[in-house]
This record gives structure tokens, C-alpha cells and sequence, in this order.
């Protein structure tokens, strides 16, 4: 079973991203904001890593670059999955690292197709 | 008054039944020759309504008055559009789309003087061939050559026209797109992505009823017909395959849906040796 990080502030976005995974075979743990993210993926790093941008304490972005830079061995896939919808957050996720981008709101279709596209569905 | 177009078809139905949902399931199979299997009949109501809210009606025998009528020919167009299955998405059956762009590449390096020819038939709004014409264009700039020339086609004129603005909406353009190719084909309009110019002008966009309207002229290498003849009856199955055995190069290789197969149903394409999956011209 693949397993899916799910980084997002609000509990809402976070219950229904799991239940879309868990519906897709995913065994799902959550994280508030990118420092909780950052330190389980140093426990034990996920298949995916699914990604809010706007967070308190430690914003997307600033997880992706510290988690390519860090001592987690494992590549996870990570796939932003925000708000920001806009040309210039797309291409600074990319170039920062981001293996794909989902643009809320989101649907099952959506998810299960980007994370197709990953390998990873 | 019922107009001329509509009197047959629909009468030779109204006397089995009265009901609105047999009128609008008699006018699809006039106009495109697809059925409505009855375990999808719960379909109609919910695709038709919008078409309710925009005409100002309330109920769907309202809507069939209005067809009967014949006041209004465009009512009729509104409903078979909304009737016929639109649902796409990019790369769809990822897998037989990267099949088709290595045998084009092949065909191209090995033909270098002329165009190969490729058609979309059913392209709905456009995923298909623009997901060819995205393919092929890497291809192009990677290893050189000439851009195949693709003529994508589809029964409804509204889907014909949303595929030629090259519009789509948020979730539409997230379905089966990598974000690489969304950013470098498609720009950001507002709330909607549209296909840059250099994508949209590789394709040759057409309305036309694959069971009644002329072929596109001259013989295509590739025809993708997928996910579309599993609506018709069997009897214009055969004259569909019939057909698109005429616009197919001797040879040349038909891509069908999923499940789908030529298997039992024509013998003017046989399965293909080489390619798994893809059926070739028996040129019978």
C-alpha cells in the first residue's frame, strides 16, 4: 500500500484529500504546516507528499526546498496542492522541485489523475 | 407543425410511446445514429437540464412539445449536444497515446518527404488531438521532420467549437495533463486555460456525422475513433467501420476504445501483428 503525507492548515482540506486517498488504496497521515511535514518525513519519508502552499510556521515552498536539500534518502513524489493558481506559482513550484500540481478545489478525478500522472495511482 | 426533418423519425417512435424521453433518445439516433442504452436512460434528465433552464421551461415533456413543434430548429441542436457523451481527458489510456506517438515517429522518420495524415474521429472538445498534436510537436522539435497533419472531427457542433478555442476549464485541464505540458502549451485566461495559437493551428477542426456526412478527403495513416461506435447499433457499426476503412490507408491502423474491438464486426480491419491492441486495414 502507497503511502501519502497529506501537508494542509485546514482540517477540512485534510479530511477530504484522506478520504479521496483512502478510496484510491493510499494509507494517509496528516501534517499542519511544513516544520510537522518536514520532521515525519524525516521519521519516515511517504510515497507522496501532498501539498498545501499558504501555511503558518513553515509555508509549502519552504518545505520543498529544505526536504530536497535534507537528509531524507527516499525521492518522495510531491504534488502542490493549492490555491495558487496562477502561471508564476506553477513554474516556481516546478523549478523548486514539485513533481506535479493540483489546483484547488479539487476532485477525485483530479487527484487520481495527477497522481497518476506521478506513478503513483 | 413537426418540421420535415423531424417527422419520420420521431413519428415512427411516438405511436410506441408518449413519452418525453423517447422523443429526445429518437432525435439523437436521427441526428447521430447513437442509442441510449436503457441503463443509462437516468442520463438524459440530468443532461438536459440545463437546456431547460436556458429555454425557460420547467418540465421535460415541455421540452419534447418544443422538439415536436418545430417552432425552434435550434432546440434540437441544444439537446442532441447535450445528449451526446462529451467526457474526455487528456492522454486518455496514456498507454495507447504513447503507442501512437512512437508509430508516428517512425512512420515520419521513415517518410520524410510527405505529411503523415492522422484523424480524431469523436474528438469532443479536443483533448484527443490536441494531446496528439502536443506529442508529435516535442517529437518534431526533438528529433526534426515534418508535423503530421491531424483533422480531428466530432458529430456536435457545440463540441466542435469549444475544441477549436482551445478553452478549457480549471478541472477539465487537470485531467490526464502533466503540468509541464499545461504551462508550456496552454496559457492562463482569467479563470480558464486556452491552447496557445501554435498548438490549435496544427489541427483541422470539423462538425461532421461519421455515419452520414462525406470523409474528409484523402487517406489518413492513423484514425482514432475511440469510445464512439460502442453507441451505435450494429447494423451502422459495420457501415461506420465500413467507412473508416475508405479513409484509411492500405495498411494504415485504426485506434479504438477500451474494450472495443473489430473482432465479429467488419472485416475491413483485421488485428494488427505488430501493434498490440490496434487493428490495420484489411483494404477489403
Amino acid at each position: 500500500m502507497k503511502t501519502c503525507l497529506v501537508v494542509d492548515d485546514s482540517k477540512v482540506i485534510r479530511k477530504v484529500a484522506r478520504h479521496i486517498l483512502e478510496t484510491l488504496n493510499f494509507r494517509v497521515s496528516e501534517a499542519g504546516d511544513g516544520k510537522e511535514a518536514l520532521d515525519a518525513c524525516l521519521v519516515s519519508a511517504p510515497d507522496v507528499v501532498l501539498l498545501d502552499w499558504n501555511m503558518p510556521v513553515m509555508s509549502g515552498m519552504d518545505f520543498l526546498r529544505a526536504l530536497r536539500v535534507s537528509a531524507v534518502t527516499s525521492r518522495p513524489k510531491v504534488v502542490f496542492c493549492t490555491t495558487e493558481n496562477g502561471m508564476a506559482h506553477i513554474r516556481a513550484a516546478i523549478e523548486a522541485g514539485a513533481d506535479e500540481y493540483v489546483m484547488k478545489p479539487f476532485d477525485r478525478e483530479t487527484l487520481e489523475s495527477k497522481l497518476q500522472i506521478v506513478g503513483m495511482a | 407543425m413537426i418540421s420535415p426533418q423531424l417527422r419520420r423519425p420521431v413519428d415512427a417512435v411516438i405511436p410506441r410511446s408518449t413519452g418525453a424521453l423517447q422523443v429526445f433518445a429518437a432525435l439523437l439516433e436521427q441526428r447521430t445514429g447513437q442509442l441510449i442504452a436503457a441503463n443509462r436512460a437516468w442520463r438524459i434528465e440530468t443532461a438536459l437540464k440545463p437546456v431547460l433552464r436556458e429555454r425557460g421551461l420547467e418540465t421535460m415533456d415541455q421540452l419534447a412539445g418544443e422538439i415536436l413543434a418545430g417552432v425552434d430548429p435550434r432546440v434540437g441542436d441544444q439537446v442532441v449536444d447535450a445528449l451526446l457523451n462529451q467526457e474526455s481527458s487528456f492522454f486518455r489510456d496514456t498507454a495507447v497515446l504513447t503507442m501512437v506517438g512512437d508509430i508516428a515517429q517512425n512512420l515520419r522518420l521513415a517518410m520524410p518527404t510527405r505529411n503523415l495524415r492522422i484523424w480524431s474521429a469523436g474528438c469532443s472538445m479536443g483533448q484527443e488531438p490536441l494531446s496528439l498534436a502536443m506529442l508529435f510537436a516535442e517529437q518534431v522539435e526533438a528529433s526534426g521532420g515534418r508535423m503530421p497533419d491531424i483533422v480531428a472531427t466530432d458529430v456536435s457542433g457545440a463540441a466542435i467549437a469549444r475544441a477549436k478555442s482551445g478553452t478549457f476549464t480549471q478541472f477539465e485541464i487537470q485531467r490526464g495533463l502533466p503540468v509541464r505540458r499545461m504551462i508550456r502549451w496552454f496559457d492562463n485566461v482569467g479563470a480558464d486555460w486556452v491552447a496557445k495559437p501554435e498548438l490549435i493551428r496544427r489541427i483541422s477542426f470539423r462538425r461532421m456525422d461519421l455515419v452520414a456526412d462525406p470523409l474528409p478527403l484523402g487517406l489518413f495513416d492513423i484514425v482514432l475513433c475511440r469510445n464512439v461506435l460502442m453507441y451505435l447499433s450494429p447494423t451502422l457499426r459495420r457501415q461506420v467501420f465500413d467507412r473508416l476503412a475508405r479513409a484509411t490507408r492500405p495498411g494504415g491502423l485504426l485506434v479504438l476504445g477500451a474494450g472495443e474491438t473489430v473482432i465479429g464486426q467488419t472485416d475491413a480491419f483485421r488485428p494488427s501483428q505488430e501493434h498490440r491492441g490496434l487493428y490495420e486495414a484489411t483494404g477489403d
